[in-house]
């Protein structure tokens, strides 16, 4: 019976490197997932299922994480020792705090009734998705950057170190998002809409 | 006779059957060589009505027996169980409202159902009908079948899907897989292994909606995103209609049908009658003949359709949300299937139409796609089938509770199964043994608003000072989209004991003693099973013998032997409904002997080879 590695990469039999081929990662899975899948093995031994059913959890895992650039930075830093959670995500990037409280304004607003702060939470909306926009790029090029350079040198540590910062950012734009969306769309109206089409 | 028995050795292999365990009807399927197909019973009937009734003796029937008894003997039977699988008594309210079911009072946290002198719980009754499709498919392949695959919708949770299983290990049957509905029609449209494409399935049934959407890439049938509701169907076209049809009669009549159980079955039948006619004529009549009183109504499709355009609403919320999921624009579908009943109705074909902006797929019979899909499945768990392959999606996130009564979620909904997530828990207080992890199914934030699915409580844990204990809780749910949880201790790597108590349905003790139970009965099934194993047997040999005597070996055979064989034939034909498996076995083996010189003949002419090809059914 072959065995599996629990590593992401090397379950895939790819390079740690930042930037992934999409379609290749999707070749990769595919047929991966018709060598381990379990039902692939149900007239097998109990042994050989178990265990397929291991490694394909391992593989599915693996394949959402890799797929998506930030949960695969965050795979990454780990793997490398740079754990993401570490840095708290409550704490203001400094950068933002002037957006932030701005923000806690206008929903304290909205939820004290005030409907014309509505347009300006639009806006701030708008802003936030720039901003991730800008976080995604940066990222991009970080990704470069740490590819470019060797696994074990300062400049790839620097860069995960960059990254995690990142990360931190995106993150807390992402909760940003989150907040504002919740706002604009209660999830009380949303249901008051529907039974209102119906 | 010999010559065939050797052949029918190959075709015995024991099969793994596909059922389709549905909320009104059900069926199963099989793989023979020219594709999946569905199995009739004795009289050609290929559906199985999902409906239970307990006799005088306390004997369960299933199927077209109790689709009658719920006429003569409502309060004994009982449909739609469907929707009470997995369910808690507190859940059910609203289908309470609706349909006769009569929950024991003793009910814990699974819901029991009094049917006569029997208290029985949504999967015993499920079992009785699977017992019925095990039974059918026995008779139709001719030999025993254990292994099955089961369909669920694919927005079950985990409750409903152990409940299901739970069914399948009460009616003797191993369920290797359970597969979603929609997921299986994909499989059984088949849909050219080399085409690739996005297809969505809509799946309406009798009690159950889902929408999937899948990639097809090569073979792998890639679900991308599910949604759904487990309590949507036609049931409630029905229930709409019941309402009209319970208010005029109060009015007509100045009686309440509602409260006359035997009534509002007939009533309920004749709406169904004109809800399906509606799918082909634009209008006809509800009509009931009951203790000499009459009621007519007429309805024409623009009423219907009003009536029922809310609850066609409600699928496509489901459908919008699954596309957002998937992350795709209506137009970047490829193309739709639509399955199950309800999806014969013309409103429900024009909204799909409209929304996926695609003409559905409808070649195959919305009622029996489910059914061959899972058959498909059951080929490629066997190694029969093996350039296809599904990958499927769990329909809810997991989570776990956390402080302040916060849901922690671990996996994702629309995550790819076999799927895991590993978390560490600790103690609070010095010396603690135990640590209560409490987990739930659903998307929203609080676990209140969640679906509790069971508490998992490690135990025996090394006492330690507080926060000092690391323990690693992996929660994988597999293939089935079901959950498994196992702990270990991170600082000496020992397996941790997990006792896991489950919110709704049975707990594994509560299974081995219905197992147990039925066990008590097994004697009598046992002979049961023998005599229709011999009259299996015996169909086998009739069927062969008949077609060898319009041979060119029986013409060349001397008339002794021919009157032997004709004589042997009549006595197994006379001992067919003996009930006695020992005597038809006798027969059958008499036949054998009388029809040996037959067999050599034909083996040394040129017709051995065109019968080896004949499958004898």
């Amino acid at each position: 019976m072959s065995t599996f590695p629990k590593e992401y990469y090397a379950f895939f039999g790819l390079d740690r490197k930042l930037s992934i081929n999409e379609a290749d990662l999707q070749t990769r899975f595919y047929r991966l997932s018709r060598e381990w899948h379990p039902d692939r093995f149900s007239r097998k031994g109990a042994e050989a299922q178990l265990q397929a059913l291991d490694a394909t959890a391992v593989l599915n895992d693996g394949y959402r994480t890799l797929r998506d650039p930030v949960r695969r930075a965050e795979y990454l830093l780990t793997e490398e020792g740079f754990p993401v959670a570490e840095q708290r995500s409550k704490d203001v990037p400094p950068e933002l705090l002037e957006e932030v409280f701005e923000l806690n304004m206008m929903l304290e607003e909205l939820k004290g009734g005030d409907e014309s702060a509505r347009p300006q939470l639009e806006s701030a909306k708008e802003n936030f998705l720039k901003l991730r926009r800008d976080v995604d790029n940066e990222l991009t090029g970080l990704f470069s950057k740490y590819d470019a350079s060797d696994a074990q040198s300062e400049t790839a540590k620097q860069a995960l170190h960059e990254i995690r910062a990142v990360l931190n950012r995106r993150r807390y734009i992402e909760n940003l998002l989150r907040d504002v969306d919740r706002s604009l769309n209660p999830p009380a109206a949303n249901a008051a809409n529907l039974e209102e089409r119906l | 006779m010999g010559t065939f028995q050797i052949d029918f050795g190959e075709q015995r292999r024991s099969k793994i059957v596909g059922i389709d365990l549905g909320t009104t009807n059900s069926l199963a399927a099989y793989m023979d060589l020219t594709g999946p197909r569905i199995v009739e019973d004795p009289e050609g009937r290929k559906i199985v009505p999902s409906i239970v009734s307990v006799l005088e003796d306390g004997k369960l029937v299933a199927g077209e027996p109790a689709r009658e008894l719920l006429l003569t003997d409502p309060e004994r039977t009982v449909y739609s169980v469907k929707r009470l699988m997995g369910r808690g008594v507190s859940d059910v309210e609203e289908e309470r409202k609706l349909f006769p079911f009569r929950i024991a009072d003793d009910s814990g946290s699974a819901i029991k159902l009094k049917l006569g002198n029997r208290t029985l719980t949504p999967p015993e009754i499920s079992a009785a009908v699977l017992r019925r499709l095990k039974d059918n498919a026995e008779g139709a392949l001719g030999a025993p079948v254990t292994e099955v695959v089961i369909t669920v919708p694919a927005y079950f949770n985990d409750a409903q899907r152990q409940a299901t299983k739970d069914a399948g290990r009460l009616a003797g049957l191993d369920v290797l897989r359970l597969v979603n509905e929609p997921t299986a029609a994909s499989l059984a449209y088949g849909l050219d292994k080399r085409k690739q494409g996005i297809i969505a399935v809509y799946d309406f049934g009798g009690g159950t909606f889902d929408i999937s959407i899948l990639r097809l890439h090569d073979g792998i049938f890639e679900v991308l995103a599910t949604n759904g509701d487990t309590h949507l169907g036609g049931d409630d076209i029905d229930n709409l209609l019941l309402r009209i049809a319970l208010e005029d009669v109060r009015s007509e009549w100045g009686v309440d049908l509602a409260h006359d159980p035997e009534g509002v079955q007939r009533l309920r039948r004749a709406v169904i009658r004109a809800k399906e006619e509606l799918s082909f004529v634009p209008e006809t009549l509800i009509r009931l003949e009951y203790k000499a009183k009459s009621y007519e109504r007429a309805i024409d499709r623009n009423l219907f359709d009003r009536l029922i355009a809310p609850v066609i609403e409600r699928t496509l919320v489901s459908c919008r949300a699954c596309l957002t999921d998937a992350k795709l624009t209506p137009e970047q579908i490829d193309e739709v299937v639509l399955v199950g009943g309800s999806t014969r109705i013309p409103l429900v074909r024009t909204a799909v139409e409209r929304l996926f902006q695609a003409k559905p797929h409808t070649e195959l019979n919305p009622d029996e796609v489910v059914a061959l899909g899972a058959a498909v499945q059951a080929g490629i768990l066997a190694g029969d089938v093996e350039d296809q392959l599904l990958l499927d999606v769990t329909p809810l996130s997991l989570g776990i509770e956390t402080m302040g009564g916060v849901v922690s979620k671990l996996i994702h909904r629309n995550s790819t199964i076999p799927a895991s997530a590993t978390e560490t828990f600790t103690t609070a207080v010095d010396g603690q043994r135990n640590v209560l992890i409490h987990v739930l199914q659903g998307e929203r934030e609080l676990a209140k608003d969640c679906r509790s699915l069971a508490r998992f409580d490690l135990k025996d844990i090394q006492p330690v000072p507080a926060g000092f204990a690391r323990i690693e809780v992996r929660f994988l749910i597999d293939a089935n989209g079901i959950l498994n949880v196992t702990a270990r201790d991170a600082r000496t790597g020992a397996e941790q004991t997990v006792e896991v108590k489950p919110s709704y349905g049975l707990s594994e003790d509560q299974v081995e003693a219905m197992i147990r139970e039925s066990l008590d009965h097994a004697e009598e099934d046992m002979r049961e099973r023998q005599v229709r194993e011999a009259q299996v047997e015996a169909d086998n040999i009739l069927s062969a013998t008949e077609k060898a005597q319009k041979s060119a070996a029986w013409i060349a055979l001397a008339p002794e032997d021919q009157a032997a064989i004709e004589e042997s034939k009549r006595e197994l034909q006379a001992a067919y409904h003996s009930n006695d498996h020992y005597l038809l076995n006798q027969k059958i083996e008499a036949l054998n002997k009388a029809t040996t010189k037959l067999a050599e003949t034909m083996m040394n002419t040129a017709v051995r080879g065109a019968l080896r090809g004949t499958k004898i059914e």
